[in-house]
């Protein structure tokens, strides 16, 4: 077996890397530097200051000046190291600019004022976080409505979900009856027909239900998966039969033999269902655009876009904004990315 | 994760323990599938006959009966044009831009996608170190909303971005990447790649961790090269995933909409706008609102998907047989 997987990969025994190895490599560090970096960039830029981030060209790190108390001074002054010039190599602090000099004051010898030309100093600074583009979110925007509309959307439509399609996967698993084929039929049916291309009679039939820019609009239309359906069949399928005949023995009602035994024994699967059907509704954003017309019914995700069309795109609060909508997914990924992955790669997507 | 369920069920349980005995049913299968079907039946089969309802008749009024019959005349507008193929000599001209963004969208997204892909997963399938690390950071991108995707590209590509400021450093031209018509498409088709290409990955890597070991070893035996193993084994066996990833990806391809409009809106002009685009904006975005058209165009959009779905469902099919 060992002689094949060095067949199969080409590492030439002896510990040494193949040509074909650095390129393996080089491939995938590539590969971690364009999937990882621009978010990175996007985190880092989040917590700058809005003079920072209008700064060209960019820094990496944010950074803040610092600044100084002086006596008789009531506001702090900004603090300046001192290139050139009279008093070369000292710190001053900044009182006022006046054309091409600049007032300055020792701030251990707050009585004297000194001019200095501004080419001649540089301003000191040091590394900080501007946490009030996050806590702005909070003050200004309505930031904790939106992010209620999405938790809630997000947790009663995944509830909701995964009970209708549970009870379904176990009728077209667990019964014989006529017109199960047909039903199954129905179901492949569905996939044909992806929301996109139904959305102007989608709406309708909402608008009609009075769910039209309400939350319940979003629920509901996307709460039958065929997806969800199918994954959840081809696992109850696996269950024998002869401890739901057990169950019925002891005079179970069929709702009991669901919930008591059916649903514990398929908890692998259902856990899949609800990290992808969380990740769907989290991320959701056509059917939510179409239905949620008034802001306070808005979720992240139409916050997020709205936001960014207005006419003054404010960076600071948007990329913070950004930040606090991408981490519960990130959280998420860091701690469930097998199940996601084996998850999606057995429902093929959507 | 189940308990919070635990509430519902039983009280769920209450009417459903009533129906089973009050309709004397020894098999409730029905009961079961009764929410299931209702869903499925309100939001997905009737407003497929609801859209072709609407597609023949014209109007700007929502309810049916405000809508006067007008037989094909949606589709013929649509369709009215001196040359398919110039969309400005169209009566509806932002139909046919859609229509051809999407065309070369779907051709150009696709194509690099799935090369892309291919090469990740031969790539992972290879024996390095850290694979669940690696695929884990081609897959991450999968997770991000559409929404998010667009701002991070949005903001490393601005007029004082990250990307010009580098370009600048090493002495090249910068570019407002976003108001140049070739740029947006350019950057939206690669947004897009970035977003789904792992998924694809993890598709085409379970097909090729799927290819049994002793084919190669045999290979090895008859010492062919790994060139000629790689042409004559991992490429045959990885066919059938290989088209139904190609055909999975173009039922995507064709649907894009989300991450372009938050990414550029259709803009600059109608660069960029696709043909979802061009339904949301007819029928839901503008005013008047022409769900006429709108939905004449999702129908045409549908007929689309039904045929790739049908091809998607036949090759998945001769791949479960075979």
């Amino acid at each position: 077996m060992a002689k094949v997987m060095s067949f199969l990969t080409r590492t030439r025994g002896n510990g040494k890397l193949h040509w074909t190895d650095w390129l393996t490599y080089g491939y995938l560090l590539l590969g971690v530097l364009l999937m990882f970096l621009p978010v990175i960039w996007l985190g880092l830029s989040s917590f700058k200051t809005d003079a920072e981030l209008e700064r060209f060209p960019p820094r990496i790190l944010p950074m803040a000046q610092e600044t100084v108390e002086v006596e008789g001074y009531d506001d702090p002054l900004p603090l300046y190291q001192i290139t050139g010039g009279d008093y070369a190599g000292r710190t001053l602090a900044q009182i006022r600019r006046i054309g091409l000099n600049a007032q300055m004051v020792d701030p251990t010898n707050p009585t004297e004022r000194l001019n200095v030309n501004i080419d001649d100093r540089q301003a000191v600074e040091h590394f900080a976080l501007a946490t009030e583009n996050y806590s702005e979110l909070f003050a200004r925007f309505n930031f904790l409505k939106f992010f209620w509309n999405s938790v809630f959307i997000t947790s009663v439509a995944t509830i909701i979900m995964l009970t209708v399609n549970a009870m379904a996967a176990f009728a077209l698993s667990k019964y014989q009856f006529k017109g199960r084929m047909v039903v199954l039929g129905l179901v492949i049916g569905t996939l044909m027909i992806p929301q996109t291309v139904v959305l102007v009679p989608l709406f309708l039939i909402t608008k009609e239900l009075n769910m039209a820019d309400s939350l319940w609009g979003v629920i509901i239309p996307g709460a039958a998966t065929p997806t969800g359906v199918f994954l959840l069949r081809q696992y109850m399928l696996t269950i024998p039969d002869e401890i739901l005949d057990a169950a019925r023995m002891d005079k179970a009602s069929e709702w009991k033999i669901f919930w008591r035994i059916i649903v514990p024994l398929s908890a692998p699967a259902i856990a899949v269902l609800a990290i992808l059907a969380i990740m769907w509704r989290w991320n959701d954003f056509l059917w939510p655009l179409i239905v949620l017309t008034s802001t306070d019914n808005f979720t992240l995700q139409l916050a997020l876009n709205s936001f960014q069309g207005e006419l003054n795109t404010q960076w600071s609060n948007l990329l913070a904004m950004t930040m606090l909508v991408l981490l519960p997914i990130a959280c998420v990924f860091v701690f469930l990315q097998k199940y996601i992955a084996t998850g999606i790669a057995s429902t093929g997507g959507k | 994760m189940l308990m919070i369920l635990e509430p519902i069920m039983r009280v769920i349980e209450v009417p459903m323990k009533f129906l089973q005995t009050a309709l004397r049913l020894k098999n409730p299968a029905w009961l079961f599938l009764f929410p299931n079907l209702v869903l499925f039946g309100l939001f997905a089969f009737l407003p497929i006959l609801v859209n072709v309802a609407y597609a023949l008749t014209g109007s700007d009024g929502i309810l049916l009966s405000d809508r006067p019959y007008v037989g094909m005349q949606n589709f013929t507008d649509l369709m009215a044009c001196e040359s398919y193929l110039d969309p400005n000599s169209c009566k509806d001209d932002l139909f046919w831009r859609a229509v051809w963004n999407t065309v070369w969208f779907t051709t150009l997204q696709v194509g690099l996608m799935v090369g892309f892909a291919l090469i990740t997963a031969l790539i992972l399938n290879r024996d390095i170190r850290a694979r669940g690390f690696f695929r884990a950071v081609f897959f991450f991108p999968v997770l991000l909303s559409p929404v998010v995707v667009a701002l991070i590209w949005k903001w490393i590509l601005q007029r004082e971005g990250i990307l010009n400021a580098w370009l600048d450093g090493l002495g090249l031209e910068t570019f407002n990447w976003l108001l140049d018509r070739d740029w947006a498409f350019g950057w939206s088709v690669f947004l897009s790649i970035w977003a789904h290409m792992g998924f694809y990955t993890l598709i085409l890597l379970a097909g090729l961790q799927a290819i049994p070991r002793d084919v190669y070893e045999a290979a090895m035996m008859d010492r062919a090269s790994p060139w000629r193993a790689f042409r004559r084994i991992t490429l045959p066996l990885l066919m059938p995933t290989m088209l139904v990833v190609l055909v999975l990806a173009t039922i995507k391809g064709v649907q894009t909409f989300e991450e372009v409009y938050a990414f550029t809106g259709g803009g600059p002009g109608s660069a960029t706008t696709l043909i979802i685009q061009y339904v949301y904006e007819t029928g839901f975005a503008g005013a008047p609102r022409l769900f006429g058209p709108a939905a004449a165009a999702s129908l045409l959009l549908a007929f689309v998907l039904v045929v790739l779905t049908v091809i998607q469902l036949w090759l998945n099919r001769k791949n479960v047989d075979g």
